[in-house]
């Protein structure tokens, strides 16, 4: 059971932790671009993305399961019940969250600090960045909430991934698997686990939204 | 300008990234590739269409993943975790299984999703294998259903038989009765019972859990109502059950399961040589005996009782 449990916890961490850093490598120049940059159907994509973090994860599980299953149209891949899979479906699940809370954190800077910045001959890479900086709260926010959304979701991951033992079955299908079978006590251990993994990882984030000179 | 990436940042990632890496480096035996599935049936396709005979011998190219798109049975009773390990140490395959409801599996056989079923709910077998999306349906085991239920027995149907008098009694009583209502095998029969007895069931007291039988289970203990269930689910699961068996004698709780393999010559990228590895495993003395043997030492009696190579209609134990 321990071998088990730390095998399952290991993919947790590696599923979401992947899923995250590709939500963040799609979703941050996505929502940064949307803050700052004003054209024609802003308000219209800042709904879409809005909207797009009330996607229900089973959902987006669904549509990915339709791509990748072998009658599907990416069904060559093969990608079907593999942590690849889930992956991809909780990337869906997590952009739009980056998303949003980029575009609504860089969206609340005061805008003359860009123009400061473009005063003093930042280049665009060196403007972004400082924006970056200076919105770390909002940023910082951003990832959290992104992990947080995609290493607690469990239909994408029951879809897509299918709960195989050895392969896909992460904290939270595990915890559909106990429950099922009625052994709430390895429930809710499994639980508790996600909970620790869970504030770690936020505790240091969290840490590092918070240091600097208080404001 | 310059100062970089800030140290809590960089740690943080440097966390998440070994993570990834130790994960990455743990699975990597684990993970197929997704070259594989497509590789194997182009070089042994003609297998599986050829005849019985021939598809009795395990193919040597076996490999690569194998889709088994099987009941909640079968997983929740923990058959198939003893099964799927011995059948992947005598072959290069890779079982990965799918576990819904009978109607679901069979979903997924007939869309080329799956490679083999393991299922149980003959009517809907028989469609699939009419529509030629299914080859080498074979008799695998049975086991029996039962009715459970409180063990204050609301409704007096306790030893009751046939059974449709027993869900007629539920019915009039307007006892709770909690149904599968996801289209599996289990809610096939049941539906057949409630046909016989001539009742269409509605009401508050008919609750559709949608879901597998172990939660199906739970919810009938919690809602101090009746549920139909099969023998190894019941057995494996009923010391976190507050149930009684009631209804258990009678021919028509019979419960059927059978092995199909997906017809290649309809999904060619199917697994074919895997799918028939592992159908010719199960029927095999060895996985017969296994099926047989499962759950005895536990519960005191067998959970499934193979079938291989007998005739259905004289399976029946009085």
């Amino acid at each position: 059971m321990t071998s088990d449990l730390v095998e399952i916890t290991v993919l947790s961490l590696a599923v979401s932790g992947a899923a995250t850093l590709i939500s963040l490598l799609i979703g941050l120049p996505i929502g940064t671009w949307l803050a700052l940059r004003r054209f024609r159907s802003r308000y219209l994509v800042l709904s879409v993305v809005n909207t797009g973090m009330a996607l229900p994860p089973v959902v987006a599980g669904l549509v990915v399961a339709l791509l990748l299953w072998r009658s599907g149209i990416l069904g060559g891949l093969g990608l079907m019940y593999t942590p690849g899979a889930m992956v991809i479906a909780e990337v869906v699940i997590a952009v739009p969250v980056v998303i949003g809370l980029t575009a609504a954190g860089l969206g609340q800077l005061d805008p003359r600090l860009h123009l400061q910045l473009q005063g003093l001959g930042a280049s665009r890479w060196q403007t972004v960045w400082w924006l970056w900086r200076e919105a770390r709260l909002a940023l910082l926010a951003a990832i959290m909430a992104a992990f947080g959304s995609v290493i607690s979701e469990v239909g994408a991951a029951m879809m897509v991934g299918g709960n195989i033992a050895h392969e896909t079955r992460v904290l939270t299908t595990a915890i559909v698997l106990e429950t099922g079978r009625g052994e709430f006590g390895n429930a809710i251990v499994l639980g508790l686990v996600l909970l620790a993994l869970a504030f770690m990882i936020n505790g240091v984030l969290t840490w590092a939204q918070q240091r600097g000179p208080k404001r | 300008m310059g100062t970089g990436i800030p140290g809590a940042v960089r740690r943080a990632l440097l966390v998440v990234t070994i993570a990834i890496l130790a994960a990455c480096s743990g699975a990597a035996p684990g993970t197929a590739s997704p070259g594989a599935p497509s590789a194997a049936p182009a070089t042994v396709a003609p297998t599986p269409a050829s005849t019985p005979a021939a598809s009795e011998a395990p193919s040597p190219a076996a490999s690569g993943d194998l889709i088994l798109a099987t009941t909640t049975s079968t997983q929740d009773s923990g058959l198939l975790d003893v099964l799927v390990p011995a059948f992947e140490a005598t072959t290069a395959c890779k079982v990965k299984t799918v576990a819904v409801g009978s109607g679901a599996a069979l979903k997924l056989g007939e869309e080329g999703n799956a490679d083999v079923l393991m299922v149980h709910s003959p009517a809907a077998e028989k469609t699939l294998m009419e529509g030629g999306f299914g080859v080498n349906r074979q008799l695998l085991m049975h086991n029996m259903f039962l009715v459970v239920g409180p063990s204050a027995d609301p409704a007096g149907i306790s030893g009751m038989t046939p059974t449709k008098d027993a869900f007629t009694k539920i019915a009039d009583t307007k006892s709770t009765f909690v149904s599968r209502g996801d289209g599996s095998g289990t809610e096939t029969k049941e539906k057949a019972i409630w046909k016989a007895a001539g009742i269409t069931p509605a009401g508050n007291w008919y609750v559709q859990s949608g879901q597998g039988m172990g939660p199906t289970l739970q919810i009938a203990s919690e809602k101090k109502g009746y549920t139909l269930t099969d023998k190894a689910t019941w057995l494996a699961t009923k010391a976190n059950l507050d149930l009684a068996p009631m209804v258990e004698k009678d021919p028509v709780l019979l419960n059927i399961y059978h092995m199909i393999q997906v017809n290649p010559d309809k999904w060619p990228k199917v697994n074919a040589a895997c799918a028939a590895a592992f159908s010719d495993f199960v029927l095999s003395a060895d996985g017969q005996k296994m099926i047989g043997e499962f759950g005895v030492a536990e519960f005191g009696e067998q959970l499934f009782v193979p079938d291989a190579g007998k005739s259905e209609d004289n399976l029946i134990t009085p």
